[in-house]
Order: structure tokens, then sequence, then C-alpha cells
């Protein structure tokens, strides 16, 4: 066994560490060290997008990083969405607009929409349709997915 | 665990870097944005004794206007150089081809020394990089040297770095204002690295071209200047007679090879028709 590292980051506001070896991707130290298992292990290459996660408030993709590399750094997944009970704008929108199916894109779709979202608060659709392309959905046709990113535009605190 | 042991290092400063790699004589891999070097890791098709992870050197990120140029530190985010004012205002074809560059989760990380270091022949960078004739500082043992872009690319992913030196920093110069650039490419899906893109520039006088310069991606195992394709336009102006023949001739003058994503033939197609829609559209962004 490699030595382990320890590994102190801030997770949905919440101070978390743990111990792994530096070879550890970040996706598996979030579900397997730290409990989190909203996040989606997809393709582990990069390329579906299902385990986006907000890295220092921007989406990344937590499949090709390391945990050790996170370590100082503030997280968000998609556990840290809902606040008091509550679901997010984005949340509501793609429950209302049919966004989802099976929910495997789903914490991948919302990170990508909500970084989307604080970067530029007004998208046509073509710019929805854009931002949303970095995440594959097999379900929805993805018609669901923009016209919830769109609706969540129109919400108060939709990119909050 | 998906990636194969290594160890790991995380310098925060180049010279310490540079003493890892010189220690594992070319068994070490560097880590910068890793958008590229974490899914071959994933893969287990790269098997470093080591990886040396620059993530923690903050002076190699910063975007610098200085002498007619524009430089960035290696690890300055594609993101980064999206949202730069600075890019936008001195060098807006770079700031064009990074809306290309994969996704923009990919650019939180992904870096301008990274990409231009792994030497994807289909990236984008590289061809901008060409076009620009633009050139990269390589820091060593021996210190440092800059190598210009036409002496960087040697074949698929394989650059003249040496295992012991480190791309620090890419010097693009100030586009003229008024000149006219565009980067046209095709992919199957917005995001996917391109099956053929052409990087371009054009600075006209009137009906006369001053300056063309025309880059592939896609081409072929590295980033092709499209050089008598220019000379057709700083020869015979920017008419219609002169944009067709320099787009007849840029699909003339690339050899591409053919993979699962299309035939050499079709790229051949590809340079012509997207030589002529770059050439098109930076004649509308040009004036003068």
């Amino acid at each position: 066994m490699a030595d382990l590292v320890t590994v102190r980051l801030k997770v949905n506001g919440v101070e978390r560490e743990g111990r792994c070896e530096p070879r550890k991707l970040l996706v598996d130290f979030l579900r397997e060290d730290l409990g989190l298992t909203g996040t989606h292990v997809g393709c582990e290459h990069g390329i579906c997008g299902a385990c986006t996660i907000l890295l220092d408030g921007q989406a990344a993709r937590s499949c090709i990083m390391l945990a050790v590399q996170a370590d100082g750094a503030e997280l968000m997944t998609v556990e840290g969405l809902a606040q008091d009970g509550k679901l997010h704008p984005l949340q509501e929108a793609f429950r209302e607009h049919h966004g989802l199916q099976c929910g495997f894109c789903t914490p991948g779709m919302l990170m990508t929409s909500l970084d989307l979202l604080r970067t530029n608060p007004t998208p046509t659709d073509e710019e929805i349709r854009e931002g949303i392309s970095a995440v594959l959905c097999r379900c929805t046709g993805y018609q669901g997915i923009v016209n919830a990113v769109r609706a969540a535009a129109r919400t108060p605190g939709g990119s909050r | 665990m998906k990636p194969p042991k290594f160890d790991y290092h995380a310098p925060t400063s180049v010279d310490e870097a540079l003493a890892l790699l010189a220690r594992y004589g070319g068994d070490a891999k560097v880590l910068a944005g890793g958008q590229s070097l974490m899914p071959l890791l994933n893969f287990r098709l790269s098997r470093p004794a080591a990886l040396v992870d620059l993530n923690r050197i903050p002076s190699l990120a910063y975007i610098r206007e200085e002498q007619g140029r524009v430089s960035f530190g290696a690890m300055t985010r594609q993101r980064a150089v999206e949202f730069s004012p600075v890019v936008k205002a001195r060098v807006p074809l770079l700031a064009e081809a990074t809306r290309w560059v994969a996704h923009l989760p990919i650019r939180t990380r992904g870096t301008i020394g990274g990409s231009i270091a792994h030497a994807d022949p289909s990236a984008e960078y590289p061809a901008v990089l060409t076009a620009l004739e633009g050139e990269v500082v390589a820091r060593g043992p021996k210190g440092e040297r800059v190598i210009e872009a036409k002496d960087l690319f040697q074949t698929y992913l394989t650059t003249s770095l040496e295992p012991e030196e480190i791309l620090v920093e890419v010097r693009l110069p100030v586009t003229p204002a008024g000149a006219g650039y565009a980067l046209e490419e095709f992919a199957r899906r917005h995001g996917d690295f391109a099956i053929v893109a052409i990087a371009c520039v054009v600075v006209r006088d009137g009906q006369r071209c001053t300056r063309a310069r025309l880059a592939t991606a896609g081409t072929g195992p590295v980033p092709v200047r499209l050089r008598a394709a220019e000379e057709i336009l700083e020869r015979d102006g920017l008419g219609e007679a002169a944009l067709e023949a320099a787009a007849r001739r840029a699909s003339e003058l690339v050899s591409p090879d053919a993979d699962i994503h299309a035939s050499a033939d079709y790229r051949r197609h590809l340079t012509g028709v997207l030589t002529r829609r770059a050439l098109t559209r930076a004649l509308g962004v040009a004036r003068g």
C-alpha cells in the first residue's frame, strides 16, 4: 500500500477530512470516504459529465482530478443544493419540466447548469444547449433539460 | 483504484519541480490541468513512476501584456483565458478558439500550457499558436530557452520539450487593431476534438492583404501552416477569386490521415471549406 495522504476540504459548507492514496480520484473520495454518493461515476474519463461538482465555485469533473489536489478547496456537490429540506430552484425546475428520467446524469446536469447560470444569468437557448453539452443524458432527449434551465434562469434565486 | 500507483509530488516552485523531474530521469510526468493526462492514467495507458503536479505553483498562472505580446503562465486556466479582457482585446483569435476547447467544466481545470505541451494534433491551441507564430518558454536543468511554434510540434502528442524541461510560458504577439480573425471548426458534437479546424488572421489595407496566416488542426500529426495559401492572398488580395484559390490550395497542402472519425479525403475537403469560411468571416471582422 502506498503512503496515505490526508485530504482536508470543505464540502457543502462542512469541514471534512479523509486519508487516501494519492492516486484516489476525487469522485471516489467523495463517494467512498465521505459517503457523499450523490455525485455519480459515469465514464471515468471526463466525457459524460455525471461526476461534475463545483470546485471553488466553478464546475469541474471530479473523475479526472485527484482527491489530494482538492486539499484545501471548497466543494459543492448535488447534496448542497437543497436548503432546509427545500429543493433548489434548479431542482424544482428539473422536476417541473421533466429534466430527468433515470436520474443518472442529473447531479452533473444540475451542477453544470448552476455554473452556467452563475456565469451567464440570462442565457439564450443556444447558450443553454452549449452549456449542457458538457453532460450526456440518454433519457430525456435534452429538451426537458433545456426547458428546465430556461425556467430556472427566470426564477429568483435560480443561480444562487 | 483506477490510476496505477505513482509517487505524487506537489512542488510549490518551478525549481523544485525541475529538481523532481531530474531525480526521476524521464520517468515522471508533469501534471498540469490533468484533463488529458488523468484519462490516460485512469485507462492505465500511461504508467509514470511519479507525477509532478504544477497546480500548487501560483507563480505559473498569469496573463500579462508586454512588449507587443501577451504572455501566459503555463498554468493559466483555459477558463481564465476565455474571460480575460486582455485576451479579448489583444489576441481575439485565442478568445474565440477557447470557446471550442472542450466544455466549460473542462476549461475550469485545463491550462494553456498543458494543452500545448500535450500537442494533440486535433486541439485548438496548437493551431492558434502556429497561426499567430507564437512561442513558448521552456525551463530545464540548463536554464531557459525559447521555442518557436514551428519548432515545437514534432508528431502526434510529441513536442521538442526535453523530458526534464517544463513549459513555463506561452507568448502570443498582439494582433494589430483592425485585423480580421476567425477559428472555424467541424466536430460531430460541440466540445469534441476537431475533425478539422482552421485558425486564421488577415491584415488588410483596402483590398490588399498585407498579412495572411492560416493553420490547421486535425489534418495530420502536427498543426500545418498553410503558407502557400497565405501567399495567394498576400499576392492577389482579398477578392472572391483569391479567397476561392486560397481555399483550394489549402486543401492541397494537407495530407491528413484517416481514422474512425473521418476519411483522409473528407478531411482534405473540410480543409478547403473551412478555410473559405474562416477567411470570409475574418474579412467581416477586419477593418481597413
